[in-house]
C-alpha cells in the first residue's frame, strides 16, 4: 500500500479519510517469533503520538507497541484476542492493532513509507 | 574428543531415539504419569480407623462429594516423587551455566551447619532468650554483609532478590514521601535496557513509572543519554553491576554523583556480586541499596532447591526505613526490634516478611563464608572471572562475542556465528540437551540478538569447562556443516521431546481434569 506510514521502532499506520489503522511490521513479528498476546488499548482512550498503545507479547518478550500518530482508538482488532498468531501471519492486514481517528495528520509527515522503511531495514542487517 | 550428531536417528519421521516398550520406559529412566493419573481408589498411606458415631456441627456446611484427591499408598507416592526428581537437572549432576543465575556447587559442609538441631529445630515464636545462638549467627551474616559491600546497615528479612528489590525500592519511596513530607511527587525509576526483568517489574510493583536507559556501543549504560533524562520527577536508578552483559559499569560513581544530584537513589541490583565479591565495596561506588542474593554469591541451594535469600544493604540515608524486624545487640544479649513503635527514631516502612528472613539460608551462607574467609571469598570473585574469560577466549574463534572482551563473571556471545546455518539459538540449546547439558541463558539480555549468556561460575575445573567447551565447538561446527534439520528436531534423548512452546502460551492447560469431567465439558 502507497500510503502505509512507518516508524523506527517497526509500526506502521495505514490511513483512510481521517481514520489510521495501526500494527507491527512483518519485520517486527519476525523478530519478536510466535505472538501468544497482545494487549490492547481500550476504545475511547485519547493517545499522543508516541504514546503506548499496545503490549505484544511472544515466546522471546514482551514489547511496546507505541502508535505512530495520535488519535482516539475508535476500535481494536478484538480477534487478536482469540487468535494473536494474525500477527504472525499477517502482519499487515488482518494482524492490525487498532483504528484511531487521527487528530493531527501532519504527523504522517514525519513518518517513513514503503521505500524508506525497506532502505532502514537493510540498514540493519 | 570425536563428536557426530546422528542423524539417521533424528532425521527419519518415527525417530526419536526412543524403543517401544510396554510401559514406555525407556530402561531404568521411568515414565511417570502424573499423581492423579495413578488414583487407585482405596489405596492409603496409613491406615485410620472408621470414625465411630458423631455429630456434624457444620449446619450442612459438610462437604457433599468426594474431595477428589488421588488415593496411593506409601511407597507408590514415594516413588512418584523420586522418578519425577530424577528427571530433574541440578547442580549436582553436571555444569549448569545459565548467566546472571550464578548456579554454583553448593557445599556439604554448609548442609551439615543447617541441620544442626539448634539451628534446625528452632522455631521463630520460641522466647528470645532460647535462641541466642540464631541471632548471633543473623547478627554475624549481617555484619560479614555489611564488611563486604561497605555498607552501614542491612535489611535481613527479604526472601530472594526480587523481594530484596521491593524492600530497596520500597525505602527509596519511603525516604523520598518521608523528605517530601508526603506521597512524592516523583514518578520514574530509570533503568538500563539490558536490566534483569525484575528490575522494571519492582518499579511497577511500586508505583513508578519505568524509562529505559539506552545501552552504549560497549554495553554499558550509556551516562549521557541517563544525564538527559535526569529531571525532578526521577525517584532513582537501578542498575546491575557488573551487568547482564557480563561487564562491569566503569562509570558508578558518575552516576551515583549524578542522581543524588538530581534528588534520587541509587539501586544496585547484587544479582552478579559473585564477580566482585571481597574485590569491589559497591558502597565505594555511592549506591544507596543493593540485595544480596545468598542463594547464587553465598552458595546456598537454587533452582527448585531453595528457598532463597535476599537481604538488602542500605546506605545512610535509606537506613531508617528499612523494614522490621532486625536483630539488635544490648547488655542482656540480642534481641529483635519487631515494631515500628519499638524502633526509637527509625521509621521502618513496615514488614516484608512474617518472621525474621530465611534462617536456614543464614546457616549456610554463614558457613560458607566462614570457611571461605576473606582471602576465600576474593578468590571466589577472581576464578569465577577467570573460568569466564577461559570458556570466552576458547569460544571467540568459533563463536561470536556480543563485546569485545574480557569480560566479568559471565560471557555473552550473539547468534552471527550461525548466521545462513538455519539454526538458531534456541536450536542450538536444544542440541545441548542431547548432550547432556543444561544450557546457558538464551535470548537475554535482549539488547543482543540472539544472545547465549554462559556464566560458568568458579567452582567448575578445567577438566569441566574443557568437556563443555568440546561440546560447545562441536556443536559450532555441525551447524556450520549444514545439518539444520538434526538441530530442528533437537533434542531427541530426552525424556520429552521440544516443547511446544507457542500452543503452551496461547491455549495453556493449567490443571488436571479427569477424563470423564473433561468429556462432560466437551459436549
Amino acid at each position: 500500500m502507497a500510503d502505509r506510514k512507518y516508524t523506527e521502532d517497526h509500526e506502521w499506520v495505514e490511513v483512510d479519510g481521517e481514520n489510521g489503522v495501526i500494527g507491527i511490521s512483518d519485520y517486527a513479528q519476525e523478530q519478536l517469533g510466535d505472538v501468544v498476546f497482545v494487549e490492547l488499548p481500550s476504545v475511547g482512550k485519547v493517545l499522543d503520538q508516541r504514546d503506548e498503545a499496545a503490549v505484544v507479547e511472544s515466546v522471546k518478550a514482551a514489547a511496546e507497541v507505541y502508535t505512530p500518530v495520535s488519535g482516539e482508538v475508535i476500535e481494536v482488532n478484538e480477534e487478536l484476542n482469540n487468535d494473536p498468531s494474525l500477527v504472525n501471519t499477517d502482519a499487515f492486514g488482518e494482524g492490525w492493532f487498532a483504528k484511531l481517528k487521527l487528530t493531527d495528520p501532519t504527523e504522517l509527515e514525519d513518518l517513513m513509507d514503503e521505500g524508506a522503511y525497506k532502505t532502514f531495514l537493510a540498514g540493519l542487517s | 574428543m570425536s563428536h557426530s550428531r546422528d542423524l539417521s536417528r533424528a532425521s527419519a519421521g518415527n525417530t526419536n531415539g526412543v524403543v517401544e516398550t510396554v510401559h514406555g520406559h525407556q530402561g531404568l529412566q521411568l515414565e511417570e504419569p502424573l499423581l492423579f493419573e495413578i488414583d487407585n481408589p482405596g489405596a492409603v498411606g496409613v491406615d485410620l480407623p472408621e470414625p465411630g458415631a458423631f455429630k456434624m456441627r457444620l449446619g450442612g456446611l459438610e462437604r457433599q462429594r468426594e474431595i477428589g484427591l488421588p488415593s496411593v499408598s506409601e511407597p507408590e507416592v514415594v516413588r512418584h516423587f523420586t522418578r519425577l526428581s530424577q528427571k530433574n537437572y541440578a547442580i549436582d549432576m553436571g555444569i549448569y551455566p545459565l548467566g546472571s543465575c550464578t548456579m554454583k556447587h553448593n557445599p556439604r559442609l554448609n548442609e551439615k551447619m543447617a541441620r544442626l538441631p539448634g539451628f534446625a529445630n528452632a522455631h521463630p515464636l520460641q522466647p528470645e532468650s532460647t535462641v541466642q545462638g540464631a541471632f548471633e549467627l543473623i547478627d554475624g551474616v549481617a555484619h560479614w554483609l555489611k564488611e563486604l559491600t561497605g555498607m552501614p546497615a542491612i535489611a535481613m528479612s527479604p526472601g530472594a532478590g526480587a523481594h530484596g528489590e521491593l524492600c530497596g525500592v520500597m525505602a527509596i519511596r519511603a525516604a523520598l514521601d518521608d523528605r517530601e513530607g508526603g506521597p512524592t511527587t516523583r514518578r520514574r525509576i530509570l533503568v538500563p535496557d539490558s536490566a534483569h526483568g525484575t528490575n522494571p517489574a519492582t518499579a511497577a510493583v511500586c508505583g513508578f513509572s519505568v524509562d529505559a536507559i539506552p545501552s552504549d556501543s560497549r554495553g554499558r549504560v550509556d551516562v549521557k543519554a541517563f544525564a538527559e533524562k535526569l529531571d525532578d520527577d526521577v525517584a532513582g536508578i537501578m542498575i546491575t553491576n557488573p551487568n547482564t552483559c557480563g561487564l562491569f559499569e566503569p562509570d558508578m560513581i558518575e552516576i551515583a554523583e549524578l542522581i543524588h544530584d538530581a534528588g534520587g537513589y541509587f539501586y544496585c541490583d547484587g544479582a552478579n556480586f559473585n564477580a566482585i565479591v571481597g574485590r569491589v565495596r559497591p558502597g565505594d561506588l555511592g549506591i544507596d541499596c543493593m540485595h544480596i542474593n545468598l542463594h547464587k554469591t553465598f552458595s546456598t541451594p537454587h533452582g527448585g532447591g531453595g528457598p532463597g535469600a535476599g537481604p538488602v544493604v542500605l546506605s545512610d540515608a535509606l537506613a531508617p526505613f528499612a523494614p522490621v524486624p532486625w536483630v539488635v545487640h544490648g547488655a542482656d544479649g540480642f534481641s529483635l526490634v519487631e515494631h515500628a513503635d519499638d524502633a526509637g527514631d527509625a521509621k521502618p516502612f513496615g514488614r516484608l516478611k512474617g518472621f525474621h528472613g530465611q534462617m536456614g539460608m543464614f546457616v549456610r551462607a554463614y558457613a560458607y563464608m566462614l570457611s571461605h574467609g576473606r582471602d576465600g571469598l576474593r578468590q571466589v570473585a577472581n576464578d569465577a572471572v577467570l573460568n569466564a574469560n577461559y570458556v570466552m577466549s576458547r569460544l571467540s574463534d568459533v563463536m561470536t562475542p556480543a563485546f569485545d572482551g574480557p569480560c566479568m563473571h559471565e560471557c555473552l556471545f550473539d547468534d552471527r556465528f550461525l548466521k545462513d546455518t538455519g539454526v538458531s539459538t534456541l536450536d542450538f540449546a536444544k542440541a545441548m540437551l542431547d548432550e547432556g547439558y543444561h544450557p546457558m541463558t538464551m535470548y537475554f539480555p535482549l539488547v543482543v540478538h540472539g544472545a547465549m549468556l554462559i556464566e560458568p561460575t568458579e567452582t567448575e575445573s578445567k577438566r569441566s569447562l574443557d568437556d563443555f567447551i568440546a561440546v560447545m565447538r562441536a556443536l559450532v561446527e555441525q551447524a556450520q556443516q549444514g545439518n539444520s534439520d538434526a538441530f530442528a528436531a533437537a533434542p531427541v534423548l530426552t525424556p520429552r521431546r521440544r516443547l511446544d512452546e507457542t500452543a503452551a502460551a496461547r491455549q495453556p492447560i493449567l490443571r488436571w481434569t479427569p477424563e470423564v469431567q473433561a468429556a462432560e465439558a466437551a459436549e
